[in-house]
């Protein structure tokens, strides 16, 4: 495995949103929807960030960017704390990161232009001399596959596949290096989805993008991670380049969520597992392990011990998982406890 | 060949469709037109409008040229609307106080409408203790009668005109607020607002650019219903005696000097009466259009 530069680097961060209640509007709980998550995204590779909803993805996304400040933890962008700077040192810094997301009918504003809209974004960061911003408007339209006479139609002409193109070209018009992608082919046509993969995949290539792509279509992202996150109720359950997430799959819950991924292939009959039940409030998570009210495997220790993210034998460099009994399930030594 | 496909070229300008930045308005004014009574209004409001500009110019008599043999007579061919107990001919006031009412009426609430929209959109941008603060005085304003809050402040600042403008814009603000508070609310979450934020867009930039255009539909009803109460509140003040000072022709005084002759010649306050009724009127039939015509839902 080849070294390569760490781009983010997520340590320990924790997003917990405060529950106002009673009369003088006190808080009085928190949803702990992101609760203590560290990974690293390198340069030039797409990590995906897999869960239900309610796991806390587009969370860890947002905070990364602090459209919600993070109650705690340490987002290093390029060796630099993110969370240090005031809010002009961040401004100016965003230029670096973009996001692009799920609902393209919302995410552009239905008043401008598609050539407002990108000339704005370079007005900002002042990413592009002034003279120059209308070639680049036309440059980016091309880039994303738009023709260069719709740069003067508002968003309402467009298509929901070429609305997202708008987005899309929005992120790249201040040159960042990496991309949040939240859920960003989510709420369109899986014919249309292919083509903003594809050309998510062709821009990487093109600007050597890092993105850290947010998904609950694990389709989609077997199609284009390089490595992968689950996350379950705010944590990393496993973490693993593509191929030892679904050839060597670590964590129950892993494996219960891979078993869901529809199939074509007749002759291999898989094994759905069901979970039981409802994913626990965020509110007031389950101790030890959290996916322990649902594991089929769960014992007296996953119900007072909190698992770390650790390797096991067997396992690739860089692939982790969080559970007490990981060997001992893939060995079939330790069997499911419920029925 | 390839003048053939410049021809293509040139035809493909020409008919090239019309700015759709006015597509929504459009739409919108298409809907008005098929509601009757807005139209009505519309028409009134505009037809009051050029009456107020040129009107003055015409009218038979001065409005404030007394004439004491003919007082208090019931309308005739010299006096359409007849005479007041100063024999003031009362069509003529009436036409020279109308532009008083609709300068108050649009000066109030561009005036209160202003302040109104600012406070809202701050509160609702900022939220938290902002938002508290802001709104919370916005429900002690809103906790007064409005006629009672303008009452209170005239009678702290003095009777004039001038005043009651201030007067009524002050008690407008309130509901300007409120409104674009919740519209407010509604748009920032939108992820069009994260996007700008996640460019670097400054507070303002994101205020005055993104969200205000995007809510203006509610303020322009709002203002075209609160001109109306503006009206009477105005009109309610001077009736009270402490707005427009006499001689000035401004409908509510008017109503209030018939006042005393209602018996014996009730047409002193009936015409003056019938104005008010007719541009609140107008302007309620208007808004109601302007409401439904903004709202999505309705169908063309």
């Amino acid at each position: 495995m080849q070294k390569q530069k760490e781009l983010l680097k997520v340590t320990d961060l924790k997003q917990y949103f405060p529950i106002k209640g009673g009369i003088l509007g006190r808080t009085v709980n928190h949803v702990k929807a992101v609760d203590g998550v560290s990974f690293t995204v390198y340069e030039g590779e797409t990590l995906s960030i897999v869960g239900e909803s309610g796991c806390g993805k587009s969370t860890t996304g947002r905070a990364i960017l602090r459209l919600d400040e993070p109650t705690s933890g340490e987002v290093e962008f390029d060796g630099k704390n993110l969370l240090a700077y005031n809010k002009r040192e961040m401004n100016k810094n965003r230029k670096n990161m973009q996001i692009i997301f799920q609902d393209p009918y919302a995410s552009i504003n239905p008043r401008h232009t598609v050539r407002q809209i990108l000339t704005e974004a370079m007005e900002i960061q002042n990413s592009v001399p002034k003279n120059e911003r209308n070639d680049r408007v036309i440059e980016l339209m091309e880039t994303v596959g738009l023709g260069p006479h719709q740069a003067d139609r508002l968003p309402h002409e467009f298509s929901g596949g070429q609305r997202q193109r708008i987005g899309i070209a929005r992120a790249l018009s201040v040159n960042p290096q990496l991309i949040i992608a939240d859920e960003a082919v989510s709420a369109l046509d899986v014919s249309i989805q292919a083509q903003v993969i594809n050309l998510l995949k062709k821009l990487q290539r093109e600007f050597k993008l890092t993105y850290l792509f947010i998904s609950h279509d694990l389709g989609v992202v077997r199609h284009i991670s390089d490595r992968i996150i689950v996350m379950y109720l705010g944590k990393i359950v496993e973490i693993a380049d593509k191929k030892s997430l679904f050839d060597n799959t670590m964590h129950p819950y892993t494996t219960a969520l891979l078993s869901a991924i529809p199939s074509t292939d007749m002759d291999k009959k898989k094994e759905r597992i069901i979970l039981k039940g409802d994913v626990p409030s965020p509110i007031d998570p389950p101790k030890g392990c959290r996916f322990h009210t649902r594991c089929p495997f769960a014992t007296d220790l996953c119900r007072t011990e909190t698992p770390e993210l650790r390797k096991a034998d067997g396992m690739l460099d860089g692939h982790m998982a969080a559970c007490h009994y990981m060997e001992d399930i893939k060995s079939g030594k330790h069997q499911p406890t419920t029925v | 060949m390839s003048q053939s496909t410049e021809h293509i070229e040139n035809t493909r300008t020409a008919i090239k469709p019309p700015n759709p930045r006015f597509k929504n308005w459009r739409l919108v004014y298409r809907k008005l037109k098929k509601n009757k009574s807005a139209m009505v209004g519309g028409f009134l409001i505009l037809f009051l409008i050029i009456v107020a500009i040129i009107g003055p110019y015409f009218t038979p008599y001065q409005p404030d040229t007394q004439d004491m043999l003919n007082k208090l007579q019931p309308p005739s061919g010299d006096n359409w609307l007849g005479t007041d107990n100063f024999g003031r001919d009362i069509f003529s006031r009436i036409i020279h106080g109308t532009n008083l009412t609709l300068i108050v009426g649009f000066f109030s609430v561009l005036l209160g409408g202003a302040v109104g929209v600012l406070i809202g959109i701050f509160a609702g941008y900022y939220g938290g203790r902002t938002d508290s603060i802001l709104m919370r005085l916005m429900d002690i304003l809103l906790a007064f009668p409005s006629i009672l809050l303008a009452l209170a402040i005239v009678t702290v600042l003095g009777g004039s005109l001038q005043n009651v403008i201030i007067a009524v814009a002050i008690s407008s603000v309130p509901v300007f607020a409120r409104i674009v508070r919740g519209s407010t609310l509604s748009v920032k979450k939108l992820e069009y607002i994260d996007a700008m934020r996640a460019l670097g867009a400054s507070d303002a930039r994101i205020i005055f650019k993104h969200i205000f255009p995007n809510i203006t539909s509610p303020i322009i009803v709002q203002a075209t219903l609160n001109i109306a109460t503006a009206i009477l509140s105005a009109s309610g003040l001077s009736f009270l005696g402490l707005g427009a000072q006499p001689p000035t022709p401004e409908w509510g005084a008017m109503l209030s000097d018939g006042r005393n002759y209602l018996y014996n010649a009730p047409h002193v306050a009936l015409f003056p009466g019938l104005a008010i009724v007719l541009v609140v009127l107008a302007f309620n039939m208007l808004g109601d259009g302007l409401r439904d015509a903004f709202d999505p839902k309705t169908k063309e």
